[in-house]
């Protein structure tokens, strides 16, 4: 049976004559990001704004949405969003927080199921006032903190400051862009969403080990090459696992985006962007890195030579070849 | 690496096939479960996988006691206490005894009964015995004024036995209600959260959580009433208000039963009640000395009916009748014997799922699944022959593992909890990928082929264990700080990784040393 292969074999693609562009290229893109970020800002969700989301089915198979889009001002509920999605039966109703502290949401909660109770059914309902959302803000916002803080902690534990300082880099990298995509296509961000970034965190982190690593176990082995070269080889062996790896994910999460309905969509957009990202990072911005920070195999291998120090776990030398 | 004893293929069968075994009754559908449970052994878990409230629909209602609520009653108590306290004492005082936000206030003008006094009104509000136990802090203020404040310590402790009274209350009310396995628990220092699955009519669960339901029997006022000893009530059964007199004759507290029923002359729905003997007696005295005067039955400071006192009513029971709907009655009986809530509550975050909708999540989050594992599976099976075969197999060993594994840990199910489960279908096979790439290059670096298996697998080793502990860093910390749905998600995540290297490390490598065995393969088939 003849099988397939995503990437051909052996190659030998000069991955860090690239860094010239790469790297300004994803500077770029970063500063970019992180303006849209500033200026256009992020669709929060009401997790984090606070508000009321409803989502109705028209019993009449029909949902109206221009009427319902009309309760804003018979009911005075300010800003009132009305989406259709799924079928035509379906709505969603979303409004901002109403002033006047937790009771004011639920009075207004009220005031459209009377104004639509007779007509649609309410399949969910959430309401979240404005002390539990800045709770959950603020509850995001450790966890994206305390995540990066731990994965450092087992950078530095687990690999040389060069190293982990490079996966660090390729991480914000790609923590910068999914906030600049939650900006641009402006989905809805809410808690679901930090659980996307954080996983997003913990693919990139998967993917740089694994190029690191084996960078690692090559430095041992080829102690006279110089570094691009070295890094260029180290790529080129990873490459078939890192294709084949980011094609079963992305089959994975293709799936959830076009059959796991609404309600997941915008999280699983958010990791297939993510897992694109993470995939082009480590290879052409975490290994980079480790060249601009001025890591040298030959320096190295030279003091290794002289000291004996055999490294870390990982990089066993090869015997028995 | 390419020999292994029989006892081991055998425990790893047994494993595979108790996981098998534990998943069935999850996927077949409450009727078959019951029919299953008497086919299988009894040590076999019966339990079905517990799905989150977002997908078997149901209310998530986070609750606050009012903090300013209990402080007002905290307050008035205070006052009443002190007012009995210098009665008892026989002390006088110039002016009333005034209320701060916190505290109250009071003058006693003459200084050696002000001296007195003052140890004594510590007392009021105790934490604890002994000194420094007063819930008080009581400050001359000169002029014979004396400040009575309620300290933190005095406010929270009052929070903190309001919230477990309020869940032993709503726990009594929402089991009036006859839903399954309801939730509440407390939340913080002055949450309660209540969760109720698989419920159709959340405004009736509302109504019935946040009604204070405080009831109390109280005279209405006759004419040429003082203004100051009279409360000006709205009632529920006509427009306008009614004087009501302040003092309370009986207390919902002094109820022991209420039930719902219908008059027997106008058949209009009512609430029957009886008294214990404390309020029976209270009860009979006001009766029997008020004949004639109407009564006012009050509910949370709402006038419920004001009926005429006929004659003393001394059996100890009685009636409310109020243009009651029946379910209205029905909510008020449970109401009154599962008892008042010591404070005010408020709904300061609201998660409700419909079953429809539930049922919606569930089917589409089932179509993603087997579509991942469809298009993963043919992938790997396109790319890797045999070998694919033998990383199939291990995914689907894998996703059974992690389903069991929910069911014996107890952990919630929820959509994104499928989305990881999803996800881990295109992760898993990534330790799978590892090693088989890694195979291929130590093949192709020269090696003999049992010698390229051998080494691929332990190289590629320890990559997976690395790239794993970070993704395993990352579900624990959503497992802490998340809730509800993201929690799901990191526990299916965690257990996915967990899994993963059990089944794409140990068990592919026996398949690969099973198939090297018999096959007796000459040249590496990837």
């Amino acid at each position: 049976m003849k099988l397939l292969r995503l990437a051909p074999e052996n190659t030998k693609f000069p991955f860090m004559r690239f860094r010239r562009v790469s790297y300004p290229f994803s500077a770029v893109l970063s500063v970019i990001a992180v303006v849209l970020f500033l200026v256009v800002g992020m669709n929060f969700g009401i997790d984090f704004s606070g508000g009321t989301m409803m989502e109705v089915k028209a019993k009449s198979g029909h949902a109206d949405l221009s009427y319902i889009r009309d309760l804003s001002s018979h009911l005075g509920l300010g800003d009132l969003e009305v989406q259709g999605f799924g079928t035509p039966a379906d709505a969603s109703i979303r409004f901002g927080m109403q002033p006047g502290g937790d009771a004011a949401q639920q009075a207004a909660v009220e005031k459209v199921k009377q104004a639509l109770g007779g007509t649609y059914d309410f399949r969910a309902i959430s309401v979240v006032g404005p002390r539990v959302s800045s709770e959950l803000v603020q509850q995001g916002t450790l966890g994206v903190v305390i995540s990066i803080l731990a994965v450092l902690a087992y950078l530095w534990f687990r690999f040389e400051w060069q190293f982990a300082l490079a996966a660090i880099t390729a991480t914000m990298h790609d923590l910068l862009l999914t906030v600049g995509f939650f900006s641009i296509t402006q989905l809805e961000f809410n808690t679901t969403s930090i659980a996307a970034i954080l996983t997003i965190v913990g693919y990139s982190l998967n993917e740089t080990v694994v190029v690191l690593d084996r960078i690692r176990e090559n430095m041992r082995k080829y102690k006279k090459m110089p570094t691009d070269d070295l890094i260029d080889l180290s790529i080129n062996a990873v490459l078939p696992r890192t294709l084949m790896t980011a094609t079963t994910v992305f089959l994975a999460l293709l799936s959830l985006v076009v059959l796991g309905g609404h309600v997941i969509q915008s999280f699983s957009l958010a990791m297939m962007w993510g897992i694109f990202v993470a995939t082009y990072s480590s290879v052409f911005i975490c290994s980079p890195t480790l060249i601009y920070l001025g890591l040298r195999n030959e320096l190295r291998a030279a003091s290794d030579e002289v000291t004996g120090v055999g490294g870390k776990t990982g990089a066993r030398p090869l015997s028995g070849v | 690496m390419m020999r292994y004893a029989p006892w081991k293929i055998v425990l790893t069968l047994a494993a595979t096939l108790m996981a098998i075994l534990i998943c069935v009754p999850s996927m077949i559908g409450p009727d078959n479960r019951a029919k299953l449970a008497q086919f299988l052994p009894s040590w076999l878990p019966p339990n079905s996988i517990v799905l989150g409230l977002d997908l078997q629909g149901g209310a998530h209602l986070l609750y606050e006691v009012d903090r300013a609520d209990v402080i007002r009653t905290m307050v008035g108590n205070l006052r009443d206490d002190l007012r009995r306290e210098l009665r008892e004492e026989k002390i006088p005082i110039s002016g009333g005894v005034g209320m701060s936000a916190r505290g109250v206030q009071v003058r006693i003008p003459n200084a050696e009964e002000r001296a007195r006094i003052t140890p004594k009104l510590y007392n009021l509000v105790r934490l604890s015995t002994g000194p420094g136990g007063s819930g008080l802090d009581v400050v001359d203020s000169g002029d014979g004024l004396l400040k009575l404040t309620l300290t933190d310590a005095a406010i929270n402790n009052k929070i903190a036995r309001a919230v477990e009274q309020t869940i032993e209350v709503l726990n009594r009310r929402v089991n009036g209600l006859g839903t399954t396995e309801p939730n509440i628990q407390r939340e913080g220092s002055d949450r309660i959260l209540v969760e109720v699955p698989g419920l159709k009519d959340t405004d009736r669960l509302k109504d019935i959580v946040g009604t204070t339901a405080k009831l109390e029997f109280r005279l209405v006022a006759e004419p040429g009433y003082n203004p100051g000893d009279v409360d000006m009530l709205d009632q529920t059964d006509q427009p306008g208000q009614l004087p009501v007199e302040k003092q309370v004759m009986v207390q919902g507290e002094d109820l022991t039963d209420a039930q719902p029923g219908f008059d027997q002359r106008t058949g209009e729905p009512v609430v029957n009640f009886r008294f214990n003997i404390r309020g029976g007696q209270k009860f009979g005295q006001v009766t029997s000395a008020n004949v004639g005067r109407p009564f006012a039955i009050v509910l949370d400071n709402k006038v419920i009916s004001a009926p005429r006192i006929l004659g003393p009513i001394t059996g100890g029971s009685g009636q409310i009748s109020g243009r009651f709907t029946v379910e209205q009655a029905n909510n008020l009986a449970i109401l009154l014997r599962a008892g008042a809530l010591p404070a005010k509550l408020t709904i300061v975050e609201e998660r409700t799922v419909g079953p429809g909708l539930g049922q919606d999540s569930i089917d589409a989050g089932k179509r993603a699944a087997y579509l991942a594992a469809a298009l993963v599976l043919t992938y790997m099976l396109v790319t890797y022959g045999v070998f694919g075969v033998f990383a199939n197999l291990a995914l689907m060993i894998h996703i059974s593992f992690i389903f069991a594994a929910l069911v014996l840990l107890r952990a919630t199910l929820t959509l994104p909890g499928i989305a990881g489960i999803v996800l881990t279908i295109g992760m898993a096979v990534d330790s799978n990928v590892l090693i088989y790439e890694r195979i291929r290059e130590e093949s192709h670096a020269g090696r003999s082929l049992i010698s390229a298996l051998d080494a691929g697998f332990k190289r590629a080793f320890a990559t997976i264990v690395d790239s794993n502990v970070t993704m395993f860093v990352v579900a624990a910390i959503l497992y802490f700080l998340g809730s509800g749905p993201v929690r799901g998600f990191a526990v299916s995540l965690a257990l996915g990784i967990l899994t993963t290297i059990v089944t794409a490390v140990t068990m592919t490598r026996m398949m690969i040393a099973l198939w090297y065995r018999h096959a007796r393969p000459t040249r590496l088939p990837i």
